[in-house]
């Protein structure tokens, strides 16, 4: 008999220890799955940009340094897509997002422009993509908040360690338009 | 900036729905298990118990079937004609944008050719949900109305808040047809005679029996209407915390109240589904007690306190 309570005790580490671990891991998989959300709208983005320049090019062929501006921002942002962390993509993203407001700015001399269906639907395209951009970056960030919380608490922290599971980053972007979080009391 | 702290975890409100389905469950199956037994005993004294097995087992049945074939139903019934591609681009903007928000994948939409400002959400899991709005809620409001509207709808989508509901309405059906049953079999002076004939505790039974059948039904029905009222306020606060912008869902509540127009699609069953009462009726009883939602002008006021 007596040699059961200590076999009864570590398997209850046992299944203390891969419960955590399986928390972990689910963590991180939604993480990444938020992180794929973020990836198709950039890359959404990106496709949509050339449309756009050739479009506006059309009514406003002088403003060179505008498009080539946008275009350069575009390239930058696609290598970034291929090989960066979060933190070097956001950093492309904004001065892709940049550009693509000088566009609009240029857009907005051209009222003939303004009256072009293709134009119509590219920006509320672009608009759509952008609101879808937010929207993934927040559920993305908050992912990975709930899951480096998870690193650095007691006690899946000692778990994080041993199994080698580092934090993630988050994805910030310059918005200025970012909405105030209210105070929701669910009592 | 980081996400904040006061984020709603879609996870853990999911987590709790859970819990609450269970409880109730447990709750409805207690009372469930007591009216039948009392109505069993009162036709066929002392084989109560059989009749248990065969209430709970048809609540089963009618539970699993709505589970399965609810929406398609509740859609149909509301004459609601899914979107086409490339019609309605806002909409599909809006539910796409809010559903990268949750971490789902975007519901199906439905449109309903009425004037009535209105919209509900049904399906059992985020997997098989499908939203409706009324062509007069397309037209009547604008953008960040429509997206405090849709954020409420799909808060019911991702807290499970359908099956819930789903699964009350069910359940206090059942319990209503029990004890509707029993109620006429006195009008119609039947079943009782063998449990007088005996007299072996059968006035006890006639009595229990005749409160039970006129309680029961009136708690099951306020339990569910305290549920549905409670879900209300639960999908306006996880909405706006999706928006990040009260003012427009307290904006297109106010549009929706000042609507004098019933939806002419929406009746008694399908009520408490909608995003505000459809049927737009009767006066106020008993401090709200019977409504399917909560008074509009404090759902209005809790949006406010968010500023």
């Amino acid at each position: 008999m007596e040699i059961l309570i200590p076999l009864i005790i570590i398997a209850l580490i046992v299944v203390f220890v891969v419960g955590m671990y399986n928390r972990l891991v689910t963590l991180r998989q939604r993480v990444r799955e938020a992180w794929s959300d973020i990836d198709v709208q950039l890359k959404r983005r990106h496709d949509l940009i050339p449309n756009l320049v050739a479009t506006v090019q059309g009514y406003a062929a002088h403003e060179k340094g505008v498009f080539e501006n946008v275009t350069k921002a575009r390239a930058a942002a696609v290598a970034a897509g291929q090989s960066g962390t979060p933190q070097e993509r956001a950093v492309a993203e904004n001065q892709l997002t940049a550009a693509l407001r000088t566009v609009f700015a240029v857009a907005e001399n051209y009222p003939q422009l303004q009256a072009v269906q293709e134009f119509k639907d590219l920006s509320e395209n672009l608009t759509a993509t952008e609101d879808k951009i937010s929207f993934a970056r927040r559920f993305y960030n908050g992912n990975v908040r709930d899951y480096n919380t998870a690193l650095q608490t007691v006690p899946t922290n000692i778990l994080a360690g041993m199994f080698g599971f580092t934090p993630e980053q988050y994805f910030e972007l310059a918005d200025a338009t970012e909405r105030e979080v209210p105070k929701v009391s669910f009592s | 900036m980081a996400a904040s702290p006061s984020r709603l975890n879609i996870y853990d409100a999911v987590a709790a729905n859970r819990w609450r389905t269970a409880a109730l469950i447990v709750v409805f199956a207690g009372i469930l298990t007591g009216l039948a037994y009392v109505v069993g005993e009162y036709f066929a004294p002392g084989y109560g118990v059989a009749m248990i097995p065969l209430a709970l087992g048809f609540s089963g049945l009618s539970a699993t079937a709505s589970y399965f074939a609810g929406d398609k139903l509740v859609l149909a019934q509301s004459q609601a004609r899914e979107l086409g591609p490339g019609e309605e681009p806002q909409l599909r903007n809006i539910v796409e944008t809010l559903s990268i928000g949750l971490g789902i994948a975007p519901p199906r939409i439905y449109v309903i050719d009425d004037s009535a400002p209105n919209a509900f959400a049904t399906g059992r899991d985020p997997k098989h949900a499908s939203i409706a709005v009324t062509r007069g809620l397309l037209d009547k409001l604008d953008r960040t109305e429509l997206e405090g509207v849709l954020a409420h709808e799909l808060s019911h989508v991702v807290n499970h808040d359908i099956r819930v509901m789903l699964l009350v309405t069910v359940l206090v059906g059942t319990v209503a047809l029990l004890s509707d049953w029993m109620l006429r079999s006195f009008f119609w002076g039947g079943g009782g005679r063998r449990g007088r004939d005996r007299s072996s505790g059968g006035g006890i039974f006639v009595i229990l029996a005749i409160v039970l059948a006129i309680l029961t039904p009136i708690v099951a029905t306020l339990i569910q209407l305290a549920v549905s009222r409670q879900r209300e306020y639960l999908a306006d606060a996880s909405g706006a915390l999706l928006t990040r912008y009260p003012p427009g869902l307290a904006n297109a509540l106010r549009k929706i109240a000042a609507d004098k127009e019933a939806l002419e699609v929406a009746n008694k069953a399908t009520a408490s589904l909608y995003f505000a009462n459809p049927l737009k009726d009767a006066p106020r009883a008993l401090d709200g007690l019977f409504d399917t939602h909560p008074p509009i002008a404090e759902r209005i006021r809790r949006l406010e306190a968010m500023g």
